[in-house]
């Protein structure tokens, strides 16, 4: 009897095949963030297969050979070195988007510890935490992740820890909140009256519950954090080895050109966008993908 | 209310001395040798070293040198240059007008356009007008300050020749530095100079304020689309008041409310943007002074301003939240 009801059923139902499933079918049919997905995935291409693609080496070419305009050799033109520009820009994504994404993943490691930690526990260590929060938020946007830079010295790893540093206490209080608010939910007070530990809980019931927002957030935070990291590298607190190529520090002393080499602020420049454009537009479309009930 | 001003000053004690425990240990414990070595960096000799260790007590306990510190903090002693042996405080008084006339300019230019496109794209949802308005915001979050800065300098200053593209005040000018603000200098000066000082801010406005900008549209649309499906706005129509009047008294007065807390939080995020902006523009303000500061590991300097950013970013927050509170009585009796 309950097979014959099942099928009578199901032709109208439409089957859900779980929230990760039904969250990327939603996503699919999201017009932006598919063009944020095709943004990105130009750049994850480029980056990838830079020694096939690029003409030239991101190091290789002749002083002679310097700020030359656009031309067919060099569809980009080539910088202060002669290095060939385009050349420069793809193996740049290597770095930048690397550099960016993975900062955000030290971010999102150290912040949802924090939060796991606080939102979990509660009392003074809730208290205790959050005020080491509040410490960070206090100083404004990238100023924290200079003041790291300036502490820990050049390189691609101590740019990810600082990123990944000031980024930290977004994903803390993001996760805290949402634990706060799951603590009383009735699945969770079920778990905890059937003498589940209190690790399970957090582990095992809280966790995936507070897990999307987290999702959208960080895919958000990639973008400011290519932006950023972009920043730092344009401030000479980047990489700090001029045989890499890092779209920030390809601006650094793009001003002393524009009057000549106005191309070598826009290649980069519009490299660095049109990634943020794709991170952006793809940390939307999860958002509403992910929560269908904010659905415009 | 009074009460309300005293816990918020309250939160803010712990959180300024947690900042200046970890900002202090930041020098004490920099890479590269002692404290001494680390502040002398190139130019350590065995003598500076020794000089600087008895005149900065770096022989004493850590919770002595701390003490000290703190003990100089309230007294308004910030420490000095060891470049140039100015006292930061005082450079920073000449420097910061420079970076307060910047981030109001770079308000007035976010707060002045971004909530009229707020606006506008709320009152039509989903049509053309919205769509434009979503892809200008989309991309004011995603263009960074110095990738814009120097398109606008391309185009604005190198192209058309309309607009200056460094400084604050043509140099040729005979403009005495009274105030500092670079516009009421101007004034003071008389001969219309001021027309110089407001074009120099326009283009570092505009490349400061495109991400608040794109920040307070994407808010107010938000904000107004919620309010207007709000019970009371309904009600408001169905009594016939004109659409004028339900906008003006019913929609934008609630509306606000959330702006109003962006537009705070954003003011913070203006400083720091400044870093980037000022060193685009070369202004002399205190965000190229902590550039330069980095780049010449005045590490003095670096310490004292991040600390003297983050105390001003507290102050405007709690005056965002005392305004909040004011404009918004469901939050003072809660």
């Amino acid at each position: 009897m309950a097979t014959s009801a099942a099928v009578t059923i199901a032709p109208t139902a439409r089957v859900s095949r779980g929230l990760w499933h039904d969250a990327f079918r939603r996503l699919m049919r999201n017009r932006p963030a598919i063009v944020g997905l095709t943004c990105i995935a130009i750049f994850v291409f480029g980056a990838v297969f830079a020694p096939l693609i690029a003409p030239y080496g991101p190091t290789v070419g002749e002083l002679s050979n310097s700020l030359q305009g656009p031309s067919l050799a060099h569809i980009m033109g080539t910088d202060l070195q002669g290095y060939d520009e385009f050349s420069r820009v793809l193996y740049g994504a290597r770095i930048s988007l690397t550099v960016g994404v993975i900062a955000v993943v030290f971010g999102l490691i150290g912040g949802t510890t924090v939060g796991a930690i606080a939102g979990g526990a509660g009392g003074l260590v809730d208290g205790f935490l959050m005020r080491v929060i509040d410490v960070l938020l206090a100083v404004p946007g990238i100023l924290l992740a200079i003041g790291i830079v300036a502490w820990l010295g050049h390189g691609e790893i101590q740019i990810m820890l600082a990123v990944g540093i000031s980024y930290s206490p977004i994903f803390a209080r993001l996760l805290r909140g949402s634990l706060l608010a799951l603590r009383e939910s009735d699945y969770v007070i079920a778990a905890r009256s059937m003498g589940a530990s209190p690790v399970r809980i957090l582990l095992r019931h809280m966790l995936p519950n507070a897990l999307t927002p987290l999702i959208v957030q960080a895919t958000l935070a990639a973008a400011t954090a290519i932006i950023d990291v972009a920043g730092l590298g344009f401030l000479g607190l980047g990489p700090g080895d001029p045989r890499i190529a890092e779209w920030g520090e390809m601006l650094t002393d793009s001003s002393r050109f524009l009057q000549s080499a106005p191309y070598l602020i826009f290649f980069p420049g519009a490299a660095i966008v049109i990634s943020a454009v794709g991170f952006n537009l793809l940390g939307d479309g999860l958002r509403e993908a992910l929560d269908p009930r904010l659905k415009r | 209310m009074a009460r309300f001003i005293v816990r918020r000053l309250l939160v803010a004690i712990p959180v300024l001395f947690g900042l200046s425990v970890i900002l202090f240990l930041f020098l004490r414990l920099l890479p590269g040798g002692g404290p001494a070595e680390a502040i002398l960096g190139q130019h350590a000799t065995p003598q500076l070293v020794a000089q600087i260790t008895a005149t900065e007590g770096l022989d004493k306990p850590l919770y002595v040198q701390y003490l000290n510190y703190v003990g100089r903090l309230l007294h308004g002693d910030f420490g000095a240059s060891f470049i140039d042996g100015r006292e930061v405080a005082a450079t920073f008084l000449i420097k910061f007008p420079a970076t307060v006339e910047l981030t109001i300019g770079a308000l007035i230019f976010a707060v002045g356009l971004g909530i009229p496109l707020g606006r506008l794209a709320a009152r039509h949802p989903n049509s053309w007008i919205d769509g434009i308005v979503t892809v200008i915001s989309l991309f004011g979050i995603s263009i960074p300050v110095f990738v814009l800065g120097y398109t606008l300098a391309f185009i604005f200053g190198v192209e058309l020749h309309w607009l200056p593209t460094f400084g604050q005040l043509d140099p040729r000018l005979p403009i005495n530095p009274v105030t500092h603000f670079a516009i009421i200098d101007a004034i003071l000066a008389g001969h219309w100079y001021v027309i110089d000082a407001v074009a120099h801010l326009i283009l570092p406005s505009i490349a400061l304020g495109t991400i608040p900008l794109a920040v307070f549209t994407r808010i107010t649309r938000a904000s107004v689309i919620e309010v207007s499906n709000e019970d009371y706005v309904r009600t408001a129509r169905a009594k016939g008041l004109t659409d004028r009047r339900v906008n003006d008294r019913h929609i934008m007065r609630n509306a606000w409310l959330p702006v109003t807390t962006v537009i705070g939080l954003e003011t913070g995020a203006l400083l720091a943007g400044a870093v980037l902006t000022e060193t685009v523009f070369s202004w002399n303000g205190v965000g190229s002074w902590v550039v330069s500061s980095i780049q010449n590991h005045d590490y003095i300097v670096v310490q004292s301003l991040i600390l003297i950013f983050a105390t001003i970013f507290l102050t405007v927050n709690l005056i965002v939240d005392v305004g909040y509170a004011f404009l918004n009585p469901r939050i003072r009796y809660s």
